[in-house]
């Protein structure tokens, strides 16, 4: 079996160049579609203040763009550098999403960004307003094909597994396309991405009030972000991801383990506000409970039961025995192919084979498992409860606090009052609140996914290459200082573009920009 | 009616040539810019210089390195098992690659965004360290594939590799390194020339030629080193079934010093193609002399086409060969992923392909025109 510390370090390196990466994708997604939306205002009134808008939120979008492209590029090949299992157990079915993200999405976005910047002199307005448009609708396609690869792994729908090629290939590519999971992900991670956008222009908006600078420009820039901004944070909250979480048998457990939720309730179960969960007693204590709340928001309905972490544990255990006969048929056949006994079982229980595989962490050959083996296997399907409890409570929590600022901001813009400087002061202090919601809400959901890399086929401690300890020390060692630099470089310039502030023309200008020291 | 396309034989065989065609978009593309990056210590001496060569590529270097991205991405969905095992096979030598190419693009962006002297040769450097480095850990790698990588797979088709990067770095692979360094200078000497207007046009053309007989030159000897056996080679002994399994254990391999030469001994037509990878390095080197430009740059996009084909031909239907188990070999048909899967992919590369290529020749019709110095005082550029 792999070193388990490998499996921990490749796990370390993807979660920490992951979560960098994501750093930049929101800002992209939400801010593109507003730069969009401000060149639109330009060419419909051909008032120049919305297009010094458009240059100046542009410059701060390229500042993004580059690293965002950039730690892209890790995450498109790091499947086969660090998981080299994975890439051939399901590069069938999941590579065809990223191949086609990039003919169709990336290709779009990077052969356009140049002209956002270099075109201004050279096309028409129309013409430019297009080109803007193409990068942000290349953007969004992006995210969609991401999260079609995505939601594959928390739902493996529309593939089979292959005895004679050893690997998961695909059976319906409509299947993959259309998994109810990626669409709920999609339109959750998006609209976060806009939320993201909407709080940056407007923190920095408000910063603008507060300074007295650039007042048009912020007036402005802060009505279209708190209208934006409610628009998306309503989204994000009524379209989310719960909506995927009845499919699997994984996905469930992921909301069982959100909410702490031990036990299966009657029908609408109560949603926990906030309590302690303990993993070593399996109880949640101090728990303040709505009765209906979890029942209406996880199933949409009163009358469906959500399932506890004890059923589901049990569910699993009943699965890991299902499996090891399959398990057994397909080492009969990797011997025979044409041992026809072997085929007719594993065709009758392949699709529990996966949970065999988790027994490997325990014992080499699953078909030597002892009861006590079955038993710890069944539990390693529960992801650690309180991370997932406190992370999910963060998220929803950031994420109600920005739809209120929204809310607020969009109040005061509505009305002949000016608003008040309290209310830029929290716009601006809310600023850092949507990364930390999409950084936990990327937790949840890979953290909730947990033993599994593709739920209920493939572990993650069995997806890994075949590297050595040293490899991923000097390659977590290496992204970690390229990407610290590249972090610290990038908040100094966007500290530095907005310092400076809109230029009228040409604020890309190279030179134009002054630093400022450093702390 | 185009079922035929649509077989599983068929379809391997497209995605082989497309496998191809990525590698050598990306070199013809994103070449010029990695060239650019190592020439600009030599092409460009002020600031000012500097700017007028990053500049011409500016505005598309972000669409270029797509290819390389759509590259993996394709190799993941059309050749799973080549993705596995290349990727991690060479994991630190990877490493390499993506550490300069992230260091590019924001070098690009962030370097004229200051105005110091510092700062900007510090990107500089970037800049060409995320040129040079990758235009040769390409070759090194390619160098390694011609001798055979030492891996196996065990019955569950887990890849395990044996060797080291020191390993990747023998003397052979550096030789191929070499000769895609030399080619990509090329590629990017003829790029400034086309483009650059002023002393960094005048200094790329100088130096244009050295690249292009250097280029030449290396790969005329590296075909007779193949033709020595020193890079050995190998040979797929037992019948090939062109549309079965995706398993490269039902099938056996064996070394053998001539098997690179086999495909043309065969086809005696495709000795055209190394023979036009020496040929046209030679065009390329007169064009820069005649300041014929733009025919300088296609004599130079043929050379790499030719260069990089050669290297796949001679290994046809092998792809990716092992050293130390050569049953293990990733052949053409037996590394592809299944059937349904490449049909949609190639679905999907015909509908779309045709519209990147026109989208991305637009952009440059867009950007047509040299970059000069008083372009980089006026407003209107990026960089």
């Amino acid at each position: 079996m792999t070193d388990p510390l490998l499996v921990e370090l490749s796990r370390l390196q993807f979660a920490l160049t992951a979560l960098y990466h994501f750093l930049f994708v929101p800002l992209t997604l939400g801010l593109s579609i507003m730069i969009a939306m401000m060149e639109t205002v330009y060419v419909m009134t051909k008032r120049v203040i919305w297009r010094d808008m458009t240059k100046f939120w542009g410059v701060l979008f390229g500042i993004n763009f580059a690293l965002g492209v950039a730690t892209g590029i890790t995450m498109e090949f790091q499947f086969g550098m660090n998981w080299a299992y994975y890439s051939h157990y399901v590069g069938d079915v999941f590579g065809a999403p990223l191949a086609i993200e990039g003919l169709m999405a990336f290709f779009l976005e990077a052969t356009f960004v140049g002209l956002f910047f270099f075109g201004w002199d050279k096309l028409s307005a129309r013409g430019h307003l297009a080109v803007t448009w193409l990068v942000a609708i290349g953007t969004n396609l992006s995210a969609l094909w991401i999260l079609i690869a995505n939601g594959w792994m928390q739902n493996p729908v529309g593939s089979a597994f292959n005895t004679d090629t050893m690997r998961m290939e695909v059976t319906d590519f409509a299947a993959v396309l259309f998994n109810p999971v990626a669409q709920a992900k999609f339109v959750h991670t998006v609209s976060a991405g806009y939320v993201c956008g909407a709080a940056f222009v407007l923190g920095i908006s408000a910063w603008y009030m507060l300074k007295g600078r650039h007042v048009e420009l912020a007036k402005r820039s802060f009505v279209i972000a708190s209208a934006f901004g409610v628009a998306s944070a309503l989204s994000v909250i009524v379209l989310g991801d719960e909506s995927g979480y009845e499919i699997t048998d994984n996905q469930k457990m992921k909301l069982a383990t959100m909410e702490a939720m031990w036990e299966t309730e009657p029908a609408p179960a109560s949603f926990t506000l906030i309590g302690i969960p303990n993993m070593a007693d399996r109880t949640t204590s101090y728990g303040i409970h709505i009765p209906w709340v979890m029942g209406l928001i996880g199933t949409r309905s009163l009358d469906q039961q959500i399932p506890g972490i004890f059923d589901l544990v049990e569910k699993a255990e009943e699965r890991i025995r299902n499996g090891i006969p399959a398990y057994d048929a397909l080492e009969k056949l990797k011997a025979d192919r044409t041992d026809a006994e072997a085929r007719v079982t594993f065709e009758a229980t392949n699709a529990d084979l996966g949970y065999a595989l988790l027994l490997k962490q325990f014992v080499a050959d699953p078909r030597e498992a002892t009861e006590q083996n079955i038993k710890d296997a069944a539990w390693s399907t529960v992801p650690t409860v309180p991370a997932m409890f406190f992370t999910f409570r963060i998220m929803v929590l950031s994420g109600f606090i920005l739809l209120g600022v929204f809310l607020v901001s969009l109040w005061y813009t509505t009305r002949e009052v000016a608003a008040p400087r309290w209310l830029f002061r929290l716009a601006l202090l809310a600023m850092p609140l949507p990364w930390i919601a999409a950084e936990v809400g990327w937790f949840v959901a890979e953290f909730g996914r947990q033993p599994w890399i593709i739920e209920g086929v493939l572990p993650t401690f069995l997806a890994t290459s075949e590297l050595g300890v040293s490899d991923l020390v000097i390659t977590i060692l290496g992204f970690t200082l390229v990407y610290g630099v590249l972090a610290v470089i990038e908040v100094r310039l966007m500290l530095a573009a907005i310092a400076h502030g809109p230029t009228g023309d040409h604020p890309e200008a190279a030179g134009s920009l002054t630093l400022a020291p450093a702390q | 009616m185009i079922d035929f396309l649509f077989d599983y034989t068929t379809l391997r065989l497209i995605w082989w040539v497309v496998l191809g065609v990525l590698l050598i978009g990306f070199a013809v593309t994103d070449g010029f810019d990695m060239g650019v990056g190592a020439l600009l210590p030599f092409v460009a001496k002020t600031d000012i210089e500097r700017r007028v060569a990053i500049n011409t590529v500016g505005p598309v270097w972000e669409g270029n390195q797509v290819w390389f991205v759509l590259g993996g991405g394709a190799i993941f969905a059309a050749w799973p098992a080549l993705y596995a095992v290349s990727f991690s096979g060479f994991y630190l030598a990877m490493f390499l690659v993506l550490f300069a190419l992230i260091l590019r693009p924001v070098a690009f962006k962030y370097r004229s965004k200051h105005d110091s002297y510092r700062w900007r040769n510090n990107w500089d450097w970037a800049l060409f360290i995320g040129g040079a480095v990758p235009a040769l850990i390409f070759g090194v790698a390619v160098g390694n594939t011609l001798q055979g990588v030492p891996f196996h797979l065990t019955d569950d088709l887990r890849p395990i590799y044996e060797g080291n990067l020191f390993g990747l770095l023998n003397p052979l692979a550096i030789y191929c390194g070499l000769v895609s360094m030399a080619m990509l200078v090329m590629h990017g000497a003829a790029w400034l020339a086309f483009k650059a207007d002023g002393t960094v046009g005048e200094r790329a053309s100088a130096i244009g030629p050295k690249a292009a007989l250097a280029a030449a030159g290396l790969f005329a000897f590296g075909g007779v080193l193949i033709y020595a056996g020193l890079f050995g080679g190998y040979e797929v002994t037992s019948p090939i079934v062109w549309d079965g399994p995706s398993n490269p254990l039902y099938k056996t391999v064996v070394a053998n010093d001539t098997a690179w030469l086999r495909n043309f001994q065969a086809q005696p037509l495709l000795w055209l193609v190394p023979l036009l990878g020496i040929v046209a390095p030679l065009f390329a080197a007169l064009g820069f002399r005649a300041r014929m430009a733009g025919l300088t740059f296609l004599a130079s996009q043929l050379a790499i086409v030719c260069i990089i084909a050669t290297v796949g031909l001679a290994m046809f239907p092998i792809i990716l060969p092992s050293s130390t188990n050569p049953g293990h070999s990733l052949a053409v048909f037996d590394a592809s992923s299944s059937r349904l899967t490449l049909r949609n992919m190639l679905i999907a590369t015909v509908i779309f392909l045709p519209i990147i290529l026109a989208y991305t020749a637009w952009v440059y019709r867009v950007l047509w025109g040299k970059v000069t110095e008083d372009d980089m005082r006026g407003p209107g550029h990026a960089y």
